[in-house]
């Protein structure tokens, strides 16, 4: 059963961009790992703390368009050296989604209806967990004695790539270089 | 049903649908630079597959941190360069030739209309200015593009945005993509591709459609377009004149792209450029837009004229002309760009790297640095920069550094003033703060 998530962290804020999710000058680095610390530093949001808030996260829920702006795909890196492979939002921008779903990271949108509800709900609260099933095609957020569950499709492309691990391994055994249809 | 420029791009380009709504894409180019790419090398090198799909259509260049600064930059300049050399990649550009990717490789004509290329680099919308597909991707897109000459997307939806009238006297495209994206939001196009129409885009040179496109992904597009012209044909004439019979061929050839008249839009928005004023940003996003003479007096510290939205030639001549002759605020600290070494070349022979001597500017060699706040003018904490540039981020040109962006001819009479301030060129307003 492949799920992604757990350990919960509400971001209220639309727009989040690459750049606070992780500063340019933090780009001089080539391997993933030594990104872990700068999670999120540049986040303008009242009363952050990336150190103290996104220790033992796996899953954020956040706003609209988040991770707009740069291409880097050193967002999705930064979360996942952190343990993060589950963004819920109600809209991604482009480079950032694909980029997650390209590294085997799960963007999930849902309707900002349903978001707004989980922000209602739990972003107080301590301990709240968010946990979404492939297969069931389901994302459980809550905490104790009290579980909201909110169905969402993903497209047949996104879940390939998940299965595949992410779209290198999918690309690599389905196309061959320089193949173009109809020449 | 007729098509859009993007729809004909994606048919002349299909290898694969692997869902209902994914378009894998052959690719006609593949650009790399030394802060996506190498992360990608070396995952290719990891899994044994250190190969390139096409040496001849991989074009690379050392851009954003150049020459190296430290360690770090200094080896990923080296990964770069030393995969460069090992498959054969003969479009390299390094220190001496090197310059910003999106001023750099349309300036060599690697790019053309009906093209589809990708970049590690969000603004690699920019070479849409062609007629061409051009999006940026991340880091496993471009390996997958290095290696196997592909890359997949989303069924294209487009939405045409018409600019109508003629741009004012000092007012110009920079201006004019600010009140586009002042207008549809930093999400108003996201995974959507905005393709450019009306007699104010005919209008512009090449070097205005690129500021336009350029700034479209700040508007979350995929890609901005404009319909190839005469203009094109001019601007690709010695790369490409052995192709066609003569330039009018050419613009014909080139109509193969243009839109058709039924072509079908999910949205369409219309401006009239005739009542811009010049425009700035004042928040952290590049849509909290406004006009220049409700932020005049804002002090600021860095003026940054330059980039791949605002350091082309054409770019540095209107700031040349505003500073010519007068000499920048004691308290600002001013910074010229030139995007590659042939822009740097023109603007000395035309006399303009002097003009900003004398005025009391900074101008440094080619790169992507201050922009980003990688390197040669980043901010301190508190500090504010009128820049040209694309990005106005909380962080963006440094920790806890406020940017302003705005056209080249505003940034120069910023750094006159040393607070923003309306640019004479603009005669509408002549007010100060």
């Amino acid at each position: 059963m492949k799920t992604f998530g757990g350990s919960a962290r509400f971001l209220d804020r639309a727009d989040i961009n690459t750049d606070e999710i992780i500063p340019a000058r933090y780009l001089t680095e080539v391997e993933r790992a030594a990104l872990k610390p700068f999670l999120l530093e540049d986040l303008r949001l009242e009363g952050f703390d990336p150190q103290r808030d996104l220790a033992g996260c796996e899953a954020l829920i956040a706003r609209a368009n988040f991770g707009c702006g740069s291409s880097r795909e050193h967002a999705a890196w930064a979360l996942e050296v952190n343990g993060i492979r589950l963004v819920v939002a109600p809209s991604f921008a482009r480079i950032f989604r694909q980029n997650m779903f390209n590294g085997g990271l799960l963007a999930l949108e849902l309707p900002a209806a349903a978001i707004d509800g989980l922000f209602r709900r739990f972003a107080r609260r301590p301990g709240i967990r968010a946990v979404a099933d492939l297969e069931a095609g389901l994302l459980e957020v809550g905490g104790e004695g009290e579980v909201e569950r909110v169905p969402f499709e993903l497209g047949g492309f996104e879940r390939a790539l998940l299965e595949a691990g992410g779209w290198l391994e999918y690309a690599d055994r389905r196309y061959e270089a320089g193949k173009r249809k109809g020449g | 049903m007729g098509k859009t420029i993007a729809e004909k791009i994606f048919e002349a380009h299909l290898v694969d649908r692997p869902a209902e709504d994914v378009w894998v894409l052959s690719l006609d180019a593949v650009f790399c630079h030394e802060i996506t790419t190498p992360p990608a090398i070396l995952e290719l090198v990891r899994r044994g597959k250190d190969r390139v799909f096409d040496p001849a259509r991989i074009k690379a260049v050392i851009d954003h941190v150049t020459p190296a600064k430290d360690g770090k930059t200094a080896l990923q300049g080296k990964i770069l360069r030393d995969w460069a050399r090992r498959h054969g990649i003969r479009d390299f550009f390094d220190v001496g030739r090197n310059g910003v990717c999106h001023v750099l490789f349309p300036e060599k004509g690697f790019v053309r209309p009906g093209y589809a290329v990708v970049m590690g680099d969000s603004h690699t919308c920019t070479n849409g200015a062609f007629g061409a597909f051009t999006p940026g991707v991340g880091t496993t897109d471009l390996a997958v593009a290095i290696l196997k000459g592909v890359c997949a997307f989303r069924t294209p939806r487009t939405m045409k945005i018409t600019l109508s009238g003629t741009l004012p006297p000092g007012v110009f495209a920079k201006d004019a993509i600010l009140a586009v994206i002042g207008r549809i939001g930093v999400d108003g196009a996201t995974d959507r591709i905005v393709e450019f129409d009306g007699p104010a885009v005919e209008a512009m040179d090449m070097e205005a459609r690129m500021t336009l496109c350029n700034m479209t992904v700040e508007a979350g597009a995929t890609c901005g377009i404009c319909r190839p012209d005469e203009k094109t044909v001019d601007f690709l004439w010695e790369f490409i004149r052995g192709d066609f019979a003569d330039r009018k061929a050419a613009a014909a050839a080139f109509r193969r792209w243009w839109p058709d008249p039924d072509a079908v839009y999910e949205q369409e928005i219309a401006i009239d450029v005739s009542g811009l004023e010049p425009l700035a940003t004042f928040g952290y996003k590049p849509d909290q837009v406004k006009p220049v003479r409700e932020l005049a007096g804002t002090p600021i510290d860095q003026v940054f004229i330059g980039s791949c939205t605002n350091g082309r030639l054409s770019d540095l001549r209107v700031a040349a002309a505003v500073v010519r002759g007068r000499t920048i605020h004691p308290r600002v600290r001013g910074i010229v760009c030139p995007a590659t070494p042939k822009i740097y070349a023109a603007a000395l022979r035309e006399g303009l790297i002097e003009d900003f001597l004398q005025a009391g500017f900074c101008v440094t060699h080619p790169t992507c640095g201050p922009c980003l706040g990688m390197s040669t003018g980043v901010l301190a904490e508190g500090e504010v920069c009128a820049s040209t540039s694309n990005r106005n981020f909380n962080g963006r040109m440094g920790k806890g550094g406020m940017v302003h962006l705005m056209s080249p001819a505003t940034a120069a009479a910023s750094a006159l003033a040393g607070a923003i301030a309306n640019s004479p060129l603009f005669p509408g307003t002549r007010r100060t703060p």
